[in-house]
């Protein structure tokens, strides 16, 4: 019998095996458990300037981005996977942020789009009520640059973010990982 | 912070609205005082994007602190550039060409429009209705792509410079503007279709939030907030500046004071801002699109107050001068910021249900209030 | 009425105080003491009608303190502008909320930024920043070395 190994032609990962009859197809669970948590994110409702009207422009009907899976805005954080943070943070809005962070359930992801939110931004110089850069407040998986970026740019962060579950590589994975293995 | 659901001694709750809370257009936190679901007080907290504008202009030079009051009213971008640029020019002394002076006024005007025009989506997502934000944001991306192609970028543009305007306008613009134009009159017929002739948009807005004419003066309202009440404070029509001077244009008044005179009001004055643009898109004069001004530019000694209308009210910008290359105190003020005020009035007794729809017709920008 | 007109009107008016032509309208200055039966005039008289206070803020000149208000009226359009001096050791005025309430929120505000006292205030609390921050920003002997970066 001649067992044909073939590139599954969907993106869905694993190999395909021909056999008569019909196809089998072998893959790790946690290769599928990835592939379906990095097409179907569904992010919080969280502006809290100028970078949310371009967010908002990514959800509407030109840079659509509910092909990708990020269908619907969850306004509860209980509900949400992924904080994209498009915004300043200053330090009367930092505990909030950290509290939502902390309400959202595992896995969760971070994106912090817009210069204000990776460093502080064009408000960096000579401020007294700047967090400079979210990541003092919560850790961050994807920093995106641009002020505001464009929509495309987003889009091009909630794709590498997509990668970055698929292989395996977010923070809370890693950590997960290297507490299996202190574990044992 | 006070974080907990309280009751007060009458037996009363008092609740968070915010400052996450897709209604709240921005992180706005609210503490209102309810009795089952009427509301009997409201008290905003304000500051959760309080970014030190006024501070940190006092270290950026004169052609610096431009691009941070775009991002103050980031919808009216602008507008906010334009009166900065007009009081720099004004402590300057520096005459502004006439080609620069109207495509100012026309980038303003369509600034003005795509503003309203998310306006409009979002006070429908508000109250309901998700489609309209779709509609909205169809015409407001040809917007976009005409500041774009002119400007260089989409939403913070820092196009208005003290002197005239940055550069040229690009050769496409003026038939991109009008095939807009033609579109947009197309489309804004469905608009009141869809959401103005509705009935439970009419009975959620109608009758509510109702605000007196002598009130909204005490409280300092502006913008359609104030003209939905009657009264007359359309800075383009009173003290005119800029192009203004030379166009043809009604002031929209309502009086009856409610959401409903209020959405009315910015409906009407998107028809008015098309109005203007065809009167001004054809007769582009000629000429520089910047005056000859020097590098490094120092107000003389003096204070200067520059009033301007922004889509959502007056804006006010001082500025305090002691002669050297930066300001030594900058002064916004920012129209959201009294309309806030008035909220706590325009709310008592309602429903939390009516909040929604009175925010809403008040349109606050968060950061432009907090600065 | 127009800017000339109104300046002499206001000098008739208030012999003593010392009023003059601005960049754009007729600025008068005041004592602190005298702010409220000066905007009392200003409001209640027919002739003048200031019944619109469309800024108020407060410059930190570094031996005092200056509020500004700028008035207006929305029945004859004509503005003015109305400078107090405060002191700076003991920075007290009075409140106008009871003649226009939008001085509320912004007498809140420059409490919070200045540190200036309002006296007869119904609600004075820090408003912009967090209600444990020590200091007033934006006046010019602020020095926080942690938050601030200099350029």
């Amino acid at each position: 019998m001649d067992i044909k190994v073939s590139e599954p032609s969907t993106p869905f990962p694993g190999t395909i095996h021909e056999t008569p009859g019909g196809g089998i197809l072998l893959s790790s669970l946690d290769d599928v458990i990835n592939w379906a948590r990095s097409n179907s994110l569904w992010p919080l409702v969280f502006g809290t300037s100028c970078c949310a009207i371009e967010m908002m422009s990514v959800a509407s009907a030109k840079y659509d981005f509910s092909r990708f899976g990020f269908e619907v805005f969850r306004a509860s954080p209980r509900q949400a996977d992924v904080i994209i943070i498009s915004g300043t943070i200053v330090n009367k809005m930092a505990p909030v942020l950290k509290r939502l962070f902390d309400q959202m359930p595992e896995p969760k992801y971070v994106i912090a789009m817009g210069a204000c939110a990776t460093s502080g931004g064009p408000f960096f110089y000579n401020t007294y009520s700047v967090v400079k850069g979210a990541d003092h407040v919560i850790p961050v998986d994807v920093y995106l640059a641009g002020c505001p970026p464009r929509p495309e740019a987003l889009l091009h962060a909630l794709i590498t973010l997509q990668e970055k579950i698929k292989s395996g590589l977010t923070r809370e994975q890693i950590r997960s990982k290297m507490s299996e293995e202190y574990g044992k | 912070m006070r974080n907990v659901v309280d009751t007060t001694p009458e037996g009363n709750m008092v609740l968070n609205v915010g400052p996450q809370h897709p209604s709240t257009h921005g992180v706005l936190h609210l503490f209102i005082t309810v009795n089952g679901e009427t509301i009997l007080n409201l008290d905003p907290n304000i500051g959760y994007i309080h970014r030190s504008i006024e501070k940190m202009c006092e270290s950026l030079s004169y052609r610096q602190f431009i691009y941070s009051t775009s991002r103050m009213d980031y919808l009216s971008a602008h507008m906010n550039n334009h009166g900065c640029a007009l009081t720099v020019e004004k402590g300057l002394q520096i005459e502004v060409p006439e080609r620069a002076e109207v495509i100012r006024v026309i980038i303003s005007e369509l600034t003005r429009l795509a503003s309203h025009q998310l306006w409009w989506g979002s006070l429908a997502m508000d109250l309901g209705a998700l489609s309209p934000f779709f509609y909205a944001f169809r015409e407001r991306e040809m917007i976009t792509d005409i500041m774009e192609e002119t400007c260089g970028a989409r939403l913070t543009m820092n196009y208005i410079v003290p002197g005239g305007v940055m550069a040229d306008i690009h050769p496409d613009f003026q038939r991109k503007v009008k095939e807009f134009m033609v579109q947009f009159k197309s489309k804004i017929g469905e608009y009141h279709e869809l959401v103005t002739d509705n009935v439970i948009f009419q009975n959620r807005t109608k009758g509510i939030g109702k605000l007196s004419k002598e009130d909204a003066i005490s409280y300092g309202c502006t913008g359609p907030t104030a003209r939905g009440s009657g009264l007359s404070c359309d800075i383009r029509k009173i003290y005119p500046y800029s192009a203004y001077k030379n166009i043809q244009f009604n002031e929209i008044i309502e009086t009856e004071g409610d959401s409903f005179a209020r959405y009315m009001v910015r409906m009407r004055e998107m028809e008015e801002s098309v109005h203007i643009i065809e009167q001004l898109i054809d007769n582009i004069p000629e000429g520089e699109f910047q005056a000859k001004t020097k590098a490094v530019l120092k107000l003389p000694k003096g204070e200067f107050y520059t009033r301007l209308e922004t889509a959502r009210g007056e804006l006010g910008v001082y500025i305090v001068s002691e002669g050297g290359t930066t300001p030594y105190r900058i002064k916004f003020r920012s129209p959201g910021f009294s309309n806030l005020s008035a909220l706590n009035h325009m709310v008592k007794g309602h429903k939390i249900g009516d909040l929604v729809s009175v925010m809403g017709t008040l349109d606050l920008v968060i950061p432009d209030i907090d600065r | 009425m127009e800017n000339e007109h109104l300046l002499n009107s206001l000098q008739t008016g208030f012999p003593e105080a010392a009023i003059a032509i601005g960049s754009d309208w007729p600025e008068m200055s005041i004592e602190s003491t005298q702010l409220l039966e000066v905007i009392e005039k200003l409001k209640g008289s027919d002739k003048w009608d200031f019944d619109y206070l469309f800024c108020e803020t407060c410059v930190d000149w570094k031996t005092h303190f200056t509020m500004v208000y700028h008035l207006s009226s929305t029945q004859y359009r004509h503005s003015m502008v109305l400078k107090a001096k405060v002191d700076r050791e003991i920075p007290q005025i009075e409140s106008v909320v009871k003649f226009y309430k939008t001085a509320e929120m912004l007498e809140r505000e420059v409490y919070d930024l200045f540190g200036i006292q309002f006296l007869n205030h119904p609600d004075l609390r820090r408003l912009l920043l967090t209600e444990d921050w020590v200091g007033y920003p934006l006046r010019k002997d602020y020095h926080d070395p942690i938050n601030m970066i200099k350029l």
